[in-house]
């Protein structure tokens, strides 16, 4: 808004910045959005830009942004997974449970991301060789999963976490949580994989056109289920992460988990038609999400409202990068 | 079951065994005969024209070279060698290149990236090396089509032509020893379409043994050494070019008659 202010008087030397700002902001909405949603925080509340505050946010953000880098690789492919609530509740209650046995934490943590792997090899494989939709398949494993989950204590929540894991979910190095670190590693992790990668190019190559890149040569089934594997065992991730910092294992956590990851995998840019967007539109649109929340809640906005502004910054934005695509698309 | 109809205009069968040849093939889709006990080869540096109407089964009989499907029984040999084609991926390590109709590109990745989708370039690192494949990449379009400039946009901006120049540059670059080509002019202008039977008789001059898919005889007429001609999914006959008219290919795609059948008054029906 400042910007536009100023570049209001003197019109015809001011144009071309105009302009720029514009044009900045048709190509990409998310980043501006971004960039403003943080100016009007800072000036709703000066304590949003502390140290503390901006790790806060992060903290918050990395849980669900490591789920949702995992939906990321699925929807990139032209699928999608609703599972990744119950898988998440699921690695979060098989670590517990394992600590709880005196595991070690390294041992529970793998064990976990193995039953989410599984499990997402399971449903991909399904999804591969089969042409029923993935909407389908994981739908299945949303409520497979979630009672195998409540299954596994009779649906009572574990208790007592051991210090190590303890310290993955709520500890800090220095200022900086130990959960936002991770994600962040999460995020390049990914970015380089399907930016450097042989089988990076592959998920892209299957999300633009699937027929095109079987007669490539491109093993299509097998970069399919990939990105269920990859999805389910972050999404187990998530939940480990989450019980570690709750200190307790909930089998009904990360309920509609699914709904956030595939918010912020739209709002980032990723294109639910597949073959377009990446992780780092992902990261920006997790962040955002939060940033959201806290400028409503530091504006001491009833979260009923929240929830009514979240939606709405969703379809907006996504409003947004359909007008551009249009746009666009007659000088393609 | 090998149907040898000997009339005097089949082609003999030049020495040695063919490049490729696909022995009585059967596809079938539901119950549905595509392609039905179909026999064709191809040798090296022959450019075969694969003609028939729309539905005749003769995309569906070169897809299972392609590896694109398989065939429900019927050979393949390769060099006079029988070969299991399950998959593209096998018909590519055989030498075998197809340019498809639709092209087979995937719209949201760059020239280089199509061109050398599933067979990458990778760093001594094992990531990918895209320096490389857009060099090589632009090597092989300074062949083919000069003028091609948008290396780094994804190909759904690009035109039909440079799209198919892509398709192609994909095909050859690999040093293919067969090549299919299904309907490679059916998109293109008139200059492209002149490119591209440049290139078709400077490939068969480089001994690479070329199938051209066309549902137009006047397509592929010029070009081919020998025409095949499906109707129904079964296979009319091949002929050797220069013993038949165009008309008499004619009959064989619409009629399913053999040259030496056809009369005054089919040439009249074809003309009517």
């Amino acid at each position: 808004m400042t910007a536009t202010q100023k570049t209001i008087p003197g019109e015809a030397a001011k144009a071309p910045v105009w302009r720029t700002v514009a044009n900045q902001f048709l190509s990409r909405p998310l980043i501006v959005i971004f960039v403003l949603s943080i100016v009007v925080a800072s000036l709703i509340s000066p304590a949003f830009l502390s140290t503390r505050n901006v790790f806060n946010l992060l903290q918050q953000s990395s849980i669900i942004g490591i789920i949702s880098i995992g939906m990321t690789f699925v929807i990139l492919a032209a699928g999608i997974d609703l599972s990744v609530g119950s898988v998440a509740a699921l690695g979060g209650m098989i670590v517990a449970i394992l600590c709880q046995d005196q595991w070690p934490v390294a041992l529970a943590i793998v064990a976990a991301l193995a039953a989410g792997a599984l499990l997402g090899l399971a449903m991909g494989s399904i999804v591969a060789l089969t042409s029923v939709p993935s909407f389908v398949i994981t739908l299945g494993g949303l409520v497979a999963i979630r009672g195998l989950t409540l299954l596994l204590t009779d649906g009572r929540p574990v208790f007592g976490v051991p210090e190590e894991l303890k310290f993955l979910g709520a500890g800090f190095i220095g200022p900086v949580p130990v959960v936002g670190i991770i994600f962040i590693l999460v995020t390049i992790a990914a970015a380089v994989f399907l930016r450097l990668t042989r089988a990076g190019r592959y998920l892209y190559a299957v999300g633009g056109n699937a027929d095109a890149a079987r007669l490539s040569g491109v093993p299509v089934m097998a970069v399919v289920a990939m990105t269920f594997v990859v999805c389910s065992t972050l999404a187990a991730f998530g939940g480990v992460l989450l019980t570690a910092w709750l200190e307790v294992g909930q089998p009904t956590a990360s309920a509609g988990a699914e709904l956030t990851a595939i918010a912020a995998v739209v709002l980032g840019g990723t294109s639910l038609f597949g073959g377009k967007g990446g992780v780092f539109g992902t990261f920006v649109a997790v962040i955002l999400l939060s940033i959201l929340s806290n400028i409503l809640n530091l504006a001491g906005v009833s979260p009923y409202f929240q929830q009514i502004t979240t939606g709405l910054v969703l379809v907006g934005t996504v409003l947004l990068n359909w007008f551009i695509a249009r746009r666009a698309a007659p000088m393609a | 079951m090998t149907i040898e109809m000997q009339v005097p205009a089949l082609a003999p069968t030049p020495a040695g065994p063919p490049l490729a040849e696909l022995r009585n093939i059967y596809v079938a889709f539901g119950g549905v005969h595509a392609v039905e006990d179909v026999t064709v080869d191809l040798h090296a540096g022959e450019v075969v024209g694969l003609v028939g109407g729309n539905g005749a089964g003769k995309s569906t009989l070169i897809r299972v070279l392609s590896g694109a499907h398989t065939a429900d029984s019927g050979e393949v040999l390769i060099n006079g060698q029988r070969v299991e084609i399950r998959n593209p991926r096998d018909a590519k390590a055989l030498g075998i290149e197809t340019i498809y109709q639709t092209l087979a590109l995937a719209d949201n990745i760059d020239a280089a990236g199509n061109v050398f989708l599933g067979r990458e370039l990778q760093s001594r690192l094992g990531s990918l090396d895209d320096a490389a494949m857009e060099s090589a990449t632009r090597n092989v379009m300074g062949r083919l089509n000069p003028r091609f400039r948008n290396f780094k946009t994804p190909v759904k901006s690009l035109s039909g032509g440079q799209r198919q120049s892509v398709a192609i540059a994909r095909a050859v670059h690999f040093n293919a020893k067969i090549l299919i080509m299904d309907e490679p002019t059916a998109a293109l202008g008139p200059a492209e379409t002149a490119q591209v039977r440049e290139l078709v008789m400077q490939l068969k001059a480089e001994g690479i043994g070329i199938f051209l898919i066309s549902h137009d005889i006047h397509d592929v007429y010029d070009l081919s050494d020998r025409i095949s001609v499906m109707l129904q999914g079964k296979l009319v006959g091949t002929v050797r070019k220069e013993r038949v008219t165009k008309d008499e290919v004619l009959a064989m795609i619409i009629m399913g008659k053999q040259p030496g059948d056809v009369t005054q008054s089919d040439l009249e029906e074809l003309h009517g």
